[in-house]
């Protein structure tokens, strides 16, 4: 009989199936909850292995492969057990900066397992992760799905030791952070940051304000006020707002749908997050309208697994609503109903792309769909649906209240309102930054107080890489277009390294479906890190420049379109580091490496190589410390 | 023009294509080749390979995913585009591991013959290696992994009696991989290899005991080049 180990009892398949039977019934077995059905299973056992995918399977009707290649697709599910406790430390550019490595040393020497591993009585597991969010209180990790911020190797011993002693989650807090993370449901130690405040988020704002605007107006000048405002969507690519609504609207259907896109996940973005905290009821009031103006009948806000600890938050808040009718049926006594459900993620970046977002919500592996048809006219169930950023709801409510002037005369003339910018890195005062769009980098920096700086990282990962040269660059959708997304680098900094984690990101959160992104990336990262120990040419050089340009031309989605980003952008802008860490007296060198070859076929043959190692990751080396010979 | 119709042009020449075509569709009626992989006959287009990027007014775009409109320009055989398909190409011989003179699939390998056609000697890349296991367990199937380019022809294309699917896609990003639902029996039969091994474009699905039949030197490409003229 097959047996599955955990917390050291043996449950037999009939019991397991017995509780995921259960599981899948409170969803009524309903494939579109696939997904929350496996992090359910996953947050009872710890992991998903054969045999409950082949039960899950039978119990949805779903076919096995199906159910395998969700379980497969997000980071947070897993085949091997991740532990009772699970630690997840972020290894993003600013948390490496804040000092993850010796976060992370400090976790293995106490727990006694390298990363990747979990230990033998299935107590704790250390795993690491992109981006989650924190970057403006880094170092910070997440223990099943509390998160656990600014931390130091001396609180990562207490935290083991008290995992060790099966002490619950919660009680292991330090001080919770100010405003509603102090609250009962977040009861979280995150702290908001907000550094400066504007015109439109963080300000007096009363709940049903501008639901009760837009009734007054109508539908369809709801669409022409957004439109009026020059609104474009917050969330990146500057799609004009009130024109998305427009088409969703003009799209025939029986029903359609209104998707917040709360997976912020570009690294370096975090003012998602605080809107969530602080201004849920803006956000979801800023649904409702969009519902009312194209007629929805439902909301869904999909939230990024790492923001776990806000959604009882979150469902609380809707209940309140609900019952000041601002959600629910006939809301505010109109005809007009309007609901929301949340959906959550499980650790994949890509689901922030919009079709992979409808294809995830669906209860799918998070990959893209194919354009056309737009999610304006077949997103959620095939049905027209419009996917905007948190941000740019709360901007939409704002719009409705205050009226499109008073929107349109802030920023320039092409990019209308304010930002909320997400700053971090080296800089004195890191956090959440309302600005009028137009403002300089150079300005921004003096905002912050960053001093001394090399390089900013506008837009995230797959924005751009500027240095001082560029500094008066103005933030604006004809210039410097961004999510929000501002990290500084001080002089102190290596670039190469930088792109290096950059690098390191996309390549594992493609979601591998298109050829460009799926190989090219890997190549790209590979191509660096060839000029990074030393073996570059010049050839190199323009090669990955060649590479770059056809992965962004090739690839299927916004990923690979712009995945090559930091390294063009800091070819160009940072030419003299690459100029500098290249060969200039070969004009070709193979990728072939004698000396990595020797670790290889050391790990290979189980012995220690005994070479000196530099530009490698001592991680590498660790695999064959226990090797007896030599070689 | 006729109803029902659209105009277009690929590389200048004037071709007549069904409202709702895509790209490809068009241009294959009218006798002008672009190089596909993971396009295959009525299969819903899946968009995985790239190779068929066409450039139309200035972007690239996948022509077998792209419908036909009217007065549509598209550039097709350019040195740019060619040097693009050639790299998706080389990208897919470094990702994997082809070795076209003991593959039972030579000859009659859509990967291989493109390969040919773009006239590749060396990929510009470095050899990814990658370490797979051939999964020969099955009675009838060999799915050799390392030579699998994710096409997902098999994944649309290859269904059980009752058209559930019985191939699927697992992982993500470089460690995606097909996977065959051993447990249930349509997914096992001698049908469903045969089905299997002419629907996957490379060798990556094997029909067990049929190999080489037909001789290395008169298989389909070996008679008739892919690109050849119809
Ligand atoms: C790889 C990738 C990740 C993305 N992540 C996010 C995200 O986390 N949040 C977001 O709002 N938009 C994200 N986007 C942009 C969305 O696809 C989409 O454009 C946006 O949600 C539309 O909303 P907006 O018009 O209000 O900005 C991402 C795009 C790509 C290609
Ligand atoms: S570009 Fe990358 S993330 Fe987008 S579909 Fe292709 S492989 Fe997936
Ligand atoms: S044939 Fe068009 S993408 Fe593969």
């Amino acid at each position: 009989m097959m047996h599955i180990l955990n917390r050291n009892h043996l449950l037999d398949p009939n019991e397991i199936r017995g509780e995921i039977r259960v599981i899948v019934e409170k969803y009524h077995s309903d494939r579109t909850q696939l997904l929350a059905i496996l992090r359910e299973c996953q947050e009872r056992w710890r992991h998903l292995p054969a045999l409950m995918i082949t039960i899950i399977a039978d119990e949805m009707d779903l076919p096995r492969v199906h159910v395998d290649g969700v379980a497969t697709f997000y980071h947070f599910l897993s085949r091997a057990h991740r532990g009772n406790y699970t630690v997840y430390v972020n290894r993003s550019a600013t948390a490496e900066m804040a000092g993850a490595a010796a976060i992370m040393k400090a976790f293995e020497k106490e727990v006694g397992v390298p990363f990747g591993q979990t230990t033998a009585d299935q107590q704790i597991g250390l795993r690491t992760t992109s981006c989650i969010g924190m970057c403006d209180q880094e170092p910070a990790v997440l223990i099943n799905e509390v998160v656990f911020t600014r931390m130091t190797p001396a609180r990562v011993k207490k935290l083991v030791k008290a995992m060790r002693a099966d002490v619950p989650i919660h009680e292991m807090l330090g001080k919770l952070g100010e405003g509603r993370n102090g609250s009962r449901a977040i009861h979280s130690e995150v702290v908001n940051n907000i550094r400066h405040k504007g015109p439109v988020f963080f300000t007096e704002y009363f709940p049903g304000s501008a639901l009760k605007q837009a009734m007054e107006v109508g539908s369809l000048d709801v669409i022409e006020q957004i439109k009026a405002s020059g609104l474009r969507g917050r969330g990146g690519a500057g799609f004009p707002t009130g024109q998305k609504w427009g088409f969703c609207r003009a799209a025939e259907a029986d029903t359609r749908y209104v998707m917040c896109n709360a997976d912020e996940g570009e690294p370096g973005t975090f003012k998602d997050r605080v809107l969530l905290t602080e201004m849920p009821e803006l956000i979801f009031e800023g649904m409702a309208v969009a519902g009312y103006a194209i007629e929805a009948k439902e909301g869904i806000l999909y939230l990024r697994g790492e923001y776990a600890y806000l959604k009882e938050h979150l469902e609380h808040v809707l209940t309140q609503m609900r019952s000041r009718h601002l959600l629910g049926r006939r809301i505010l006594g109109t005809r007009f109903s309007f609901d929301i459900q949340i959906k959550m993620g499980a650790g994949a970046y890509i689901c922030g792309e919009e079709s992979a977002l409808i294809e995830s919500a669906e209860g799918k592996r998070g990959q893209p769909r194919n354009r056309p048809p737009f999610p304006v006219t077949s997103g959620y169930l095939r049905r027209p649906t419009i996917v905007n950023n948190v941000e740019t709801f709360g901007c939409a409510a704002k719009i409705v209240l205050n009226g499109a002037e008073w929107f349109r005369k802030m920023g320039t003339s092409a990019s209308a309102g304010v930002k909320l910018l997400s700053i971090a890195g080296d800089c004195a005062k890191p956090g959440i930054y309302e600005i009028e769009w137009g403002k300089s980098v150079r300005e921004v920096l003096e905002l912050c107080g960053a001093e001394n700086v090399l390089a900013v990282q506008v837009g995230g990962p797959s924005g751009q890489c500027i240095s001082e040269r560029e500094f008066d660059r103005k933030l604006c959708f004809s210039d410097l277009g961004t999510g929000g997304a501002f990290t500084v680098f001080s002089k102190k900094r290596d670039i190469l390294s930088i792109v290096h984690n950059f690098m390191e990101f996309f390549k594992d959160e493609s979601c591998g479906f298109c050829v460009p992104c799926r190989a090219g990336n890997t190549l790209l990262l590979k191509a660096l890190e060839k000029i990074m120990v030393g073996n570059g040419t010049h050839a190199d050089i323009e090669g990955i420049k060649s590479l770059g340009q056809m992965v962004k031309t090739a690839s299927r989605c916004g990923l690979g379109q712009t995945s090559p980003h930091p390294l063009l952008t800091s070819i160009q802008n940072f030419f003299e580091v690459y100029r500098d860490k290249v060969r200039n007296d070969v004009d070709y060198l193979s990728q072939f490496d004698l000396r990595f070859a020797v670790i290889d076929s050391c790990v290979a043959a189980n012995r220690k190589p005994n070479l000196e190692l530099e530009g490698r990751d001592e991680r590498d080396v660790k695999e064959v410390s226990d090797g007896t010979g030599s070689c | 023009m006729e109803q029902g119709h659209v105009n277009l042009t690929i590389d200048g020449k004037e071709i007549l294509a069904k409202d709702g075509q895509t790209i490809v569709q068009a241009a294959r009626d009218n006798g002008i080749f672009v190089p596909t992989l993971c396009d295959f006959r009525s299969l819903n287009p899946a968009g995985t390979c790239r190779i068929c990027t066409v450039k139309v007014a200035g972007r690239f775009v996948p022509s077998c995913t792209t419908p036909v409109s009217y007065g549509m320009v598209v550039e097709n055989e350019t040195a740019e585009l060619t040097d693009l398909r050639r790299a998706l190409i080389e990208m897919l011989f470094v990702e994997g591991n082809h070795m076209c003179p003991s593959c039972e699939k030579s000859g009659n390998c859509e990967l291989q013959a493109l390969a040919h056609r773009y006239r590749i000697v060396v990929p510009r890349f470095p050899f990814l290696f990658p370490v797979q296991k051939v999964e020969a367990r099955l009675q009838h199937l060999f799915i050799e992994h390392k030579r699998c380019i994710q096409c997902l022809r098999c994944v649309r294309g290859v269904k059980a009696k009752d058209g559930h699917d019985i191939f699927g896609f697992i992982r993500r990003g470089s460690d995606v991989r097909i996977a065959l639902d051993v447990n249930d029996p349509d997914a096992v039969s001698e049908e469903t290899a045969k089905k299997a091994m002419e629907i996957c474009p490379v060798g990556a699905l094997i029909q067990k005991r049929v190999g080489f039949k037909v001789p290395i030197g008169q298989r389909k490409f070996d008679r008739k080049p892919e690109g050849s003229p119809s």
